[in-house]
Parts: structure tokens; sequence; C-alpha cells
């Protein structure tokens, strides 16, 4: 057997204005899992392209097996026995498990495509790995967790030796996490090598063997479980020491500010999303609602803001009836939304900053006069808010697609804190944001709270939820499994009721 | 700031340099001089009082034509109505400009600009309107308005309208009275300056009002637009009503000024012109009139080089065809600039199909 299955040897690769990899080199054994570690932007992403022959180094080389090598596309590194598991599934919804798997490599039988016996082989693979699942079942009817298996299936499918996954827990009960990891540590045990790339810092130390921690392009740590913690890994990704939980007192709820009843919205697609929800956020309280994304996160958030319209039920902020209310009517109510998705919704990537800082206040005064913008003022406001919210951009003037993810996240904290609000309603926000923006935003969600503004945060990450909330409800297929008090929550009670089990 | 202001002007400018220079070759193909060619081009286009009143008479429903394209563009909608949105100014207000008769100056010219201008808004509004409402592409509902149009001015100007002098058979309606002829000022006709203040007063509009902030949100993320609370549909809906007051500004203009009545046909082909206009000045409304003023020139001064260099007029199309070409590909202009791939200066062309 090989001594090094992959690895990536000196790889430079520059990008225009970024150095993406600079001299990185890692190494996977056979029957090890090697977990790639760092913020958003320190070139995990990169690596891994380059290893899956997406991208090609500028220096340095891939080494498959002992050979080293010249990939000219995924193509080559398939062949070679790479299986690489994306962040967004690559997927066809409407064809069955069997066919997406076979996809790109299907047995024929006198030029006719042969399902049985890619059936054959594909319930053979799902035995042997414990990676049970119906092979004539369509892609677009199972849940998320079933298509990873069927994305991890594909690439063994495909005899792979090296299974690369990208953040594959973000999509995850922890129950579904914690089996994800007990599947690879069995895959391992045939002689698999796995990449694993993630930035959840208790899943590392789980599961890894070897651990590579990458910073601004760098490898600027190498250790193994044993040898660290939570807290030496957030400083080696950060480069200092940071808190990986903010402190907070105890909360000192008012009256209520948001009030909804009965409330029953669709998604898109005209399902029913959210059924018949009924809850109550108080003033100086942060009610987390926990849940696996796609449970009627997104339409409840939407609801509240005005973006959507509920079919039935009722809503009420600070005692006013606005169950149809637009977005304007709710923001004027003292409402402050930090989007799901702040490419998206959040920041208007051509816009300057200084522009973005009042995209939903520019119509009122100071900001304009009768319908004319008022330069100064806002140039102003946006320094302000710069300044105030450490955003670090070189001036007001530049576009706000030039800003990392974790800046343009702090710039839309500051433009929703620059009013006196009542209820903030915030949509994972720290997605995908180094550590340090993380730790800021915590700290001013809690400020917000503490001056009695009532918060509801929606999170996809278990530990943002249990950091912050005063309460936690559970959201699972649109309705609330329950609410529970946060001195009485832990991970695996929330974790049963986000899988929709009570008992 | 000058540095992106070169950047931004490097391609429109070498995009007219490389559609002269292989226009020149086209030229020479046809045993003629390209230098005498082209300095007949240009006499013809500025040579003399007459020839520069040419250009700015050719300009003039250029400038509104391109700004009618140029503005819906800020609010993503790709605005193909200019045509017919012309028509419909051109014969309201001709229906005006010969209709009334008795009032000042001062008040019949406005009611007749006017009443071209109303009627184009409400001719563009349709399409928003049912854009923002159904979700019908503006690229389709255009397109068909066009035809519409086409058919219902020349209805008007072969029945109610019809001039009936003389024994006049051909479909136009009678000149316009004298209080509603745009007046000339020298070599400067009035309809110009009134493009040109058009022209500044959108950029105005885009850059510093509120509106305008709404008009360029919804055109640069419409989500996001929803999300600050700006209402989508309505922007949509106006901003096709304002580029069809302007193109239909461009027709009244024509019908007052120039060809002093409405008569079918005549205007044919003029409002898609605007396309060409909006995508050389990269949907900068202040663009416009530079970009205008060029395609005019060569316009005025084609038959003068048919004359001068016995190269047919039809030249020009190609050449204006060649320079919209290097503006709509601009990676063969930044390849031979050597220029960094910016996508910030890349023209959106509307929201594309499918998404609505």
């Amino acid at each position: 057997m090989s001594e090094t299955l992959l690895a990536a040897q000196n790889v430079t690769k520059q990008f225009p204005g970024v150095l993406a990899n600079d001299d990185v080199s890692i190494r996977l054994r056979p029957g090890r899992i090697l977990a790639l570690l760092g913020e958003n932007g320190a070139g995990k992403s990169t690596l891994v392209n380059i290893l899956f022959g997406m991208y090609r180094p500028d220096s340095g080389q891939v080494v498959i097996k002992d050979e080293t090598v010249d990939l000219h596309g995924p193509d080559d590194a398939i062949s070679r026995g790479i299986g690489m598991v994306h962040q967004h599934f690559q997927l066809v919804p409407p064809m069955r498990v069997v066919e997406n798997i076979v996809l790109g490599d299907e047995p024929t039988k006198r030029g006719l495509v042969d399902l049985d016996e890619a059936r054959n082989r594909v319930v053979e693979l799902s035995r042997r790995y414990g990676l049970e699942i119906d092979p004539d079942a369509l892609v677009e009817d199972l849940p998320v967790g079933m298509q990873q298996r069927v994305e991890i299936l594909k690439a063994l499918y495909r005899n792979a030796d090296v299974l690369i996954l990208d953040e594959p827990t973000g999509v995850l009960t922890p129950q579904e996490a914690d089996h994800l990891l007990g599947v690879l540590r069995e895959l391992t045990e045939t002689g698999l090598g796995i990449v694993f790339i993630t930035h959840k810092l208790r899943e590392v130390l789980a599961i890894a063997d070897d651990i590579v921690v990458l910073r601004n392009g760098r490898v600027v740590g190498e250790t193994t479980p044993s040898q660290t913690s939570e807290s030496g890994l957030a400083e080696m990704m950060v480069g200092r020491s940071v808190m990986l939980q903010v402190e907070k007192s105890i909360s000192d709820p008012g009256d209520v500010v948001l009030k909804i009843d009965e409330l029953e919205v669709n998604d898109d697609r005209g399902q029913i999303a959210l059924d018949g929800l009924s809850f109550e956020v108080r003033a100086g309280e942060i009610l987390g609602v926990a849940g696996v994304e796609g449970n009627g996160q997104r339409e409840l958030v939407e609801a509240i803001t005005g973006l959507r319209n509920p079919s039935v039920g009722v809503m009420q902020i600070d005692g006013e009836e606005l169950t149809s209310g637009s977005p304007r009517q709710i923001t004027k109510k003292g409402v402050a939304h930090i989007p799901e998705d702040r490419e998206k919704h959040g920041v208007v990537a051509v816009y300057t900053v200084a522009e973005n800082s009042v995209l939903n206040r520019y119509h009122r005064r100071p900001f304009s006069i009768r319908g004319i913008l008022r330069r100064d003022v806002i140039l102003g406001h946006a320094q302000d808010v710069v300044d105030e919210f450490d955003v670090r951009t070189p001036s007001v003037s530049v576009p706000a697609s030039s800003l990392s993810g974790g800046n343009k996240q702090k710039l839309i904290v500051g433009r929703e804190f620059s009013d006196e609000i009542k209820l903030l309603v915030a949509a994972q926000p720290t997605r995908g944001i180094d550590i340090g923006a993380i730790e800021f935003i915590h700290r001013r969600i809690l400020e917000q709270r503490d001056k009695g503004t009532a918060v509801l945060l929606v999170s996809a990450e278990l530990d943002e939820i249990l950091g912050l909330s005063d309460r936690i409800a559970v959201l699972y297929d649109g309705k609330i499994m329950d609410v529970i008090d946060a001195r009485d929550a832990d991970r695996e009670k929330i974790g049963l009721l986000m899988a929709g089990i009570t008992d | 700031m000058s540095r992106s202001i070169l950047r931004t002007v490097a391609i429109p400018l070498v995009a007219v340099v490389l559609g002269l220079l292989i226009g020149a070759v086209l030229i020479l193909s046809q045993n003629a001089s390209p230098s005498t060619a082209y300095t007949a081009l240009v006499v013809g286009g500025l040579g003399d009082a007459d020839a520069v009143l040419r250009t700015l008479q050719k300009a003039t429903p250029l400038i509104f034509g391109g700004l009618a394209v140029a503005f819906a563009f800020k609010a993503g909608m790709f605005n193909i109505g200019g045509q017919g949105q012309l028509l419909i100014g051109a014969v309201f207000a001709a229906g005006v400009g010969f209709g009334i008769d008795g009032l000042p100056m001062v008040v019949h010219l406005p009611l007749a600009l006017l009443a071209g201008a109303v009627a184009g808004a409400i001719w563009g509004g349709l399409a928003g309107t049912l854009k923002a409402t159904t979700g019908a592409h503006e690229v389709i509902v255009t397109i068909m308005l066009n035809f519409v149009a086409g058919n219902l001015t020349d209805w008007l100007s072969a029945n109610p309208w019809k001039d009936n002098s003389g024994n006049n058979i051909v479909a136009r309606t009678p000149l316009v009275e004298d209080s509603a002829t745009i007046p000339t000022l020298g070599a400067v006709p009035v309809g110009f300056l009134l493009a040109v203040a058009a022209a500044a007063t959108c950029w105005l509009v885009l850059e510093r009002t509120t509106y305008g902030f709404e008009v360029r949100s919804v055109g640069h993320n419409r989500n996001a637009a929803q999300y600050s609370g700006i209402r989508v549909g309505w922007i949509m809906a106006s901003t096709m009503a304002v580029a069809g007051m302007l193109a239909a500004l461009g027709g009244a203009v024509e019908s007052l000024g120039v060809d002093g009545r409405f008569e079918a046909g005549v205007n044919v082909g003029l409002g898609f012109e605007g396309i060409t206009i909006a995508l050389l000045a990269r949907a900068n409304p202040l663009g416009v009139i530079p970009a205008a003023l060029l395609v005019g020139l060569m316009e005025a001064g084609a038959s003068r080089m048919q004359f001068k260099a016995g190269v047919a007029p039809e030249l020009i199309d190609v050449i204006q065809a060649l320079i919209l070409f290097f503006v709509a590909a601009p990676i063969i202009i930044r390849w031979l600039l050597r220029m960094r791939h910016d996508t910030s200066e890349q023209l959106q062309l509307g929201a594309g199909w499918g998404k609505s």
C-alpha cells in the first residue's frame, strides 16, 4: 500500500490581488482523516480545488499515491481515485438515487444504460459501508442528510481512495452529524483517506487524526487532537486568543414586543412552510430559533419582516397588528433585520459602503430632504458606522463588493443598529465570517438585548443559539416542537427536537 | 477619479477608432480613398452652419432614444419599445400641433410637447405595469407594442387625422401651426437644447434623488431593494413610463421641429437607434450626448461622403454596427489595451430571461 495517498507539496496559487495559497504542503496517509481548518478566505477551498484538479497551482506539486501528477481537470482527479463532496450538492433532484450515482459513468449493455447492474452495485456499496438508502427514491424527496449520503456513494461508486468533504456537517442535525462522523471513521478502516474541511472546532477534535490549520493562505500549524483544545485551535486560526463564548448576564424580560398567533405561511412553491406557529418575544430577551435549515426558518423571518405575506394568523409588533405590513411599515415600527443571505438581501454589491449604510433609511431625514439625497450627511453617517462597528475598508466610497464577508456583515449590523430599535430579527448573523467578527457581532447583539431590545435569533449553528439565547424554540417541519429555557437546554435534548423526536 | 473616467471612456473610444479603421479597409476595397471619404463625412456633418444644423437635428431624437433605453437599464430593464413610444409621441404632438389654433406659442408648443410626452409615458408605462403585476417580460411586451403603435399611428394619419389638403393621398397629418413649431436659434435647433436638458435631468434624478436611488437599487439588486422597503413594482412601472416619455419626446421634436407634421413611415427605425446610443454611452445619461452627436454626425455627412468619394452611404450603417460590436464585446478591446478585467464596468442587459 502506498505511503502517501494525496499530498500538496509547496503549492502556491496567486489570484489577482490575493495570494490564496503560499507554499502550502499537506499530506494524507491511508486510513487517516486529515482535518483542514481555517477561517473563510484562509485558502482551504483553493487548496482542495487544486487537489481536485479544478485549479492548477502556480508552483508546487500534487502527489497522488506516491506519484507526482499534473491534473488537467476534475475528471483527471476522479480517474485517479479522488472523490469530492461539495458543500452545495451536485445532484439532479428529479432523478432517482441510482441514476444520480452512476451519472457520467453509466454501466451499459448493448449501448443502453444497464440500471439493474448499477442498482446491484449501489445496494452492495451502501450495505458494506452502512450507508443504507433506497436506490429508487427520487433525490428531491430525500432529506438533506440522505442527499449527502448519495454524494458520498457517488464517490465510492467510482472507487475513490480519497474523499474530500467540504463543510459536510453544516446542513445536519447534531445526531446526523455524529452518525456521519461514525461512517467516515468506518470508511477509513478499509484504507480510505479523508480530507475534512470544517470550521467547527468540536468536530475536528472528535474525528481528525491530523489537523492542519491555514491562515492567510499559509499553513500556520499542524497538530493532533490529543495535543490541542478548542481554544488552542481557535487561537491558531485567528492568530490571537479569542473568546469562544461571550459572557452574558441574566435577562430581564419586559413587555411583549413580537406576538405571533397561529401563523401559517407558504413557501415559494405554495406549500405550507409554517404550520400554525405561535410564540412571543419580550423586550430584553433573546429567543433563539434552532433547527435544521429548511424547516421554515426563512419563511418565518420573511413573514416577520414583511417580505412574505402569511396566509393565516396574526402578527403584532409592539401592540400593533402588522400581519401583512410592508417591509417599510415594519422597519418604521422599529424592527431591524439582519438578513440570512447578505449578498442577496443585505447589500447592493456595486453600491458604495456609504450608499449601503443608508440602504433602508435613504428616504428619511437627515439623509434626504424632499426627495433630494444629502451626500455629505450620508458620507458622515457611513463614516460613523464604519468607525463604530469596526468595518475594515479603505474608505466609505469603495464598492461594498470589495469588503470581506465579515466586514460586509459588520456594515449591515452597523446600519441596522444605528437607529433606536424595538425588535431585532437576526437570521444566521455570523454565517461564513471569521471568528473575530463573530465575537464582535455576538457582543453587539447582547448589548442590544441589555438595552431592552427584543431579539429573535435564527441560526443553524447550535453553538450560537446555546451561547446567546435566553429561551430556545426548536423548529421542525414548520412547527415549534418545544420552547425551553436556555438554562435547561443541552445539545442532546435540542438535537432530538431538531430531528422531530419528542418523548 | 479622472482615472476611472478614463477607463470608462476608453472602451467606446477605442471601439469608434476600430470601427473607422475597418471602415477604411472596406472603402479601400471599393477602390475609393478613405481620407477623401472621411473628410467628406466630417465636412458634411460640421463644415458649415447647415451641416451643423443637420447633425444636431439628427442627434436630437437619438439623445431622447438613448435616454429611453439608458434610464430603463438603470432599473434593470431592457426597453426595446423606443420605436413605438417615439411614434406615439410624434403623432400625438402633431395632433395637438395642427388640431388647435389660436393659442400663443408659449402655450401651444409646450402643450403639444406635453401631449406627446404623456402619450409616450402611458405607452411605456403599460409595459412596466404588465411586468410589475403579471411578470410579463418587458422585452416581449415592448416589441409587441411597437407593432401596435406602428399600426395605430398609420391608421390615425390615414383616417381621422389625415391631411386632406389638395389631392394628398399620403398617410400624413396636416402641417402643425406655427405656434406649435419648434424654432431654431442660428444653427442650433431648440429641440436639441431640450434633449441636452433632458439628459442632464436624467443624470440628476438618478444620482441625486431618492427616486433615482430606488431605481438603481432595483436595477442592481431587486431582492435588496425589496428588503429595504422599496416598492419594486412601482419602480418598474414608473421607470418604463419615464423611458416611454423620453422616447416620445424624441418623436414630438421630430414632428414639431423637423418634419412639421406626422407622416407614416418617415420615422421608421429611428427608435431602435436608441439601443445603439445607450450601449455606446454605457447607459450613462450624460454619455448619451456625445454618443448621439457622433452617430448624428455620421448620418448627416453620409450623403456628402457618397457624392465626394463614391462610397455607398450604407457604409455608415456598417461602421455603426462595428462600433456596437466592439462595445458589446469589450473583451477584444481589453485585450488590445491590456486592461484588467473589472466586472464593475460591465453593463448588465436587463434582468435576463426567466427571472422576474
